[in-house]
């Protein structure tokens, strides 16, 4: 299994941090605690995972939070003032976010751009947009909507599953298939160990960066519906910094921000740690909320300083071992 | 003939700063009126200028970041910390050991950056990121979550007085220009630092310092972000740790790229990323002057950055070469 070592810390961690948790308050070790976790951080457990595959190819997609932002207006205003059934209108929108991510990608391979300043342009352009629709929340009433926040999957012990839980763990389920299973998932990891190489092996990088961005956007527009599922609402102040969060989750996950190593269960990892932290926060109920962050650039630091180290040791062992197989 | 215009360094920047200008003089006729009032000059030319004095103020240390191949994503969150400190410090302790104290935690975390990426080899976006991200909370630390508030009358001086007529903020960006130039350009700073983000590893085989000019620039980037900090703290007379230099190290990096300098390091031009700066803000200015919705902000930077990148890219050199051989 390729980065598993960093993901075993990583899962070491959150066990650690629970642990820790359920020792100070003896109600954290319940599944409604474990629920909630899951729900309230729905989509950014849906935006992580496309993150991770933008990271491992080598990339970065700043623009995903705009893209949320954008969609929670776009889904609320279709439905609310256009009448359009929730069901098209998520249709429309996920081809339009398809459409969006596509563009940056193809931007980036043909202008031979660096990714931050591409997706930089598409955040900008994502959360203009979603300003000029509507500068208002907007509140969505359509039945869909109480269907899906009724609907729940009870654990013992009081927990309840919620719909848009399911919906990020099967989408983690579904990404951690594709990057570890198919032929899709082995060329983000040959474009994030060197795109040279890749294009020699034969490897079409330009319909690969363009899928991979593709896939980020399509992502950040689901996770706009969950997250409009989440609120009931459509605003364009919606997710501002997600992307900063999503990319914190992927690199405490144990993906590599250089690319070529990572994988989608430690992002999910990560994702929970942060979620731990915010929910140890709520119950101590007299920290600030903004320690999450200082805690979380922590993290990202003991992280980054970790892969630093692996790093350092696999290229002064990297040598001698080609050494060896030349001789 | 366009080639050549193209690779002309700075008319292109300085054609759009004023097509800008006139564009915002069409939409808003007194826009090149200036009064004097009070010893202080008043007008929308010395609005542009002024508002524009944080953006020019970090550009300035993010345009020789930008040259070694860096990046510094953490300005906005060094503006926040700087202006909660010298907000909660200048009713008690006065000017200068606010200032000192201000600049000095910027300083730090200019050297904590420069730490990450010089001596740790992290790569910069993600070794800014830390602090992006941690910076705000250290803020709101400082202020306790509230908007601090003061009334020191020389602190409210940097942001909001007048220096032989010029509004404060705008004599300390031209200060800082004049410095920073002097040393960078009046020595070969200048050209080691070009020579470090051109090639890292041959600028050190060369027998530069590469590591020490790395950290150099991060600390005067650290510093130019607690500096900018501290005039908008003086300018609203409070410090809010929460939207203190929101999402202005993105404008600081738009500002350095329509400057003209590439994000993969190299040539920079600390004149042009201050045209980069007045660009942005003669934007700004003129799309709040014309009675659009500010949103509309958003969607013309977007639309900038992109005509900027196509003029950088090296599909349009490409293109360019080709056709010149075509007319030949």
């Amino acid at each position: 299994m390729r980065g598993l070592p960093p993901v075993a810390i990583t899962a070491l961690v959150f066990v650690a941090g629970f642990a820790l948790c359920t020792a100070q308050f003896p109600n954290f070790a319940s599944t409604r605690v474990v629920a909630n976790l899951l729900t309230d951080n729905a989509f950014l457990g849906i935006v992580a995972t496309g993150m991770t595959f933008v990271i491992i190819s080598g990339g970065i997609d700043l623009s995903v939070g705009s893209v949320i932002g954008f969609t929670t207006v776009f889904v609320a205003l279709a439905i609310e003032r256009l009448g359009v059934p929730p069901l098209i209108a998520f249709a429309a929108i996920l081809l339009l976010c398809a459409a969006f991510g596509a563009a940056m990608g193809a931007i980036i391979h043909v202008f031979d751009m660096p990714p931050f300043i591409v997706t930089l342009a598409g955040m900008f352009l994502a959360r203009g947009a979603s300003f000029l629709m509507s500068t208002e929340s907007t509140p969505i009433s359509a039945p869909l909507y109480s269907t899906v926040s009724d609907f729940a999957l009870r654990l013992p012990g009081g927990g309840r599953l919620t719909a848009i839980a399911l919906i990020m763990l099967a989408v983690v389920a579904a990404g951690a298939v594709l990057l570890h299973f198919t032929r899709f998932g082995a060329n983000v990891y040959a474009l994030g160990g060197s795109r040279t190489t890749t294009a020699l092996m034969g490897i079409p990088v330009g319909s690969m960066t363009v899928r991979i961005y593709m896939l980020s956007s399509v992502l950040a527009g689901l996770a706009g519906i969950v997250f409009s599922f989440y609120t009931a609402a459509g605003y364009s102040l919606s997710a501002v910094g997600v992307e900063l969060d999503s990319i914190a989750a992927v690199v405490i996950g144990g993906t590599l921000l250089t690319g070529g190593q990572g994988s989608v269960v430690g992002t999910l990892l990560g994702v929970l740690i942060q979620g731990l932290i915010q929910t140890y926060i709520n119950f101590d109920g007299t920290l600030s909320s903004w320690w999450t962050k200082i805690v979380t650039g922590i993290l990202l630091f003991a992280f980054i300083a970790l892969q630093q180290a692996m790093l350092g040791i696999a290229r002064r062992s990297g040598p001698r071992k080609a050494g060896v197989l030349k001789s | 003939m366009m080639q050549r215009l193209l690779q002309s360094r700075g008319l292109p920047q300085i054609i759009a700063l004023l097509v800008i200008l006139v564009i915002d003089r069409a939409v808003s006729p007194q826009f090149f009126d200036l009064r004097m009032l009070d010893g202080r000059l008043f007008g929308s030319l010395i609005d542009v200028l002024n508002r524009g004095a944080p953006v020019a103020l970090l550009s300035l240390g993010m345009v020789l970041v930008i040259a070694t191949r860096g990046i510094d994503l953490s300005v906005g969150a060094v503006m926040a910390i700087s202006g909660a400190i010298a907000a909660s410090l200048a009713d008690q302790h006065g000017l200068p050991i606010a200032l000192a104290a201000a600049l000095g935690a910027g300083l730090l975390c200019g050297l904590w950056n420069g730490f990450l990426v010089a001596v740790l080899g992290i790569q910069p976006i993600v070794a800014t990121l830390i602090l992006m991200v941690a910076g705000r909370g250290v803020a709101q630390l400082i202020t306790e979550g509230r908007i601090v508030t003061f009334t020191a009358p020389d602190l409210v001086w940097l942001g909001n007085g007048a220096v032989f007529g010029a509004p404060t903020p705008v004599a300390v960006v031209l200060g800082m220009l004049i410095v920073t130039g002097a040393v960078v350009r009046g020595s070969a700073l200048g050209l080691l630092i070009e020579a470090t983000g051109g090639n890292a590893r041959a600028s050190e085989l060369a027998g530069i310092g590469t590591r020490a000019m790395i950290l150099a620039v991060y600390v005067w980037c650290g510093l130019c972000a607690a500096l900018a900090g501290v005039i908008a703290a003086a300018d609203i007379m409070g410090a809010d740790a929460n939207n203190a230099g929101l999402w202005l190290e993105l404008d600081a990096i738009l500002a350095v790229v329509i400057g003209g300098t590439s994000l993969f390091g190299g040539r920079f031009s600390l004149v042009l990323a201050m045209v980069g700066a007045l660009i942005i803000q003669a934007m700004n200015t003129g799309i709040l002057l014309s009675g659009y919705p500010p949103e509309f902000n958003l969607l013309v930077k977007a639309a900038v950055v992109l005509i900027v990148l196509l003029l950088q890219s090296p599909w349009l050199a490409s293109v360019g070469a080709v056709l010149g051989r075509a007319r030949q």
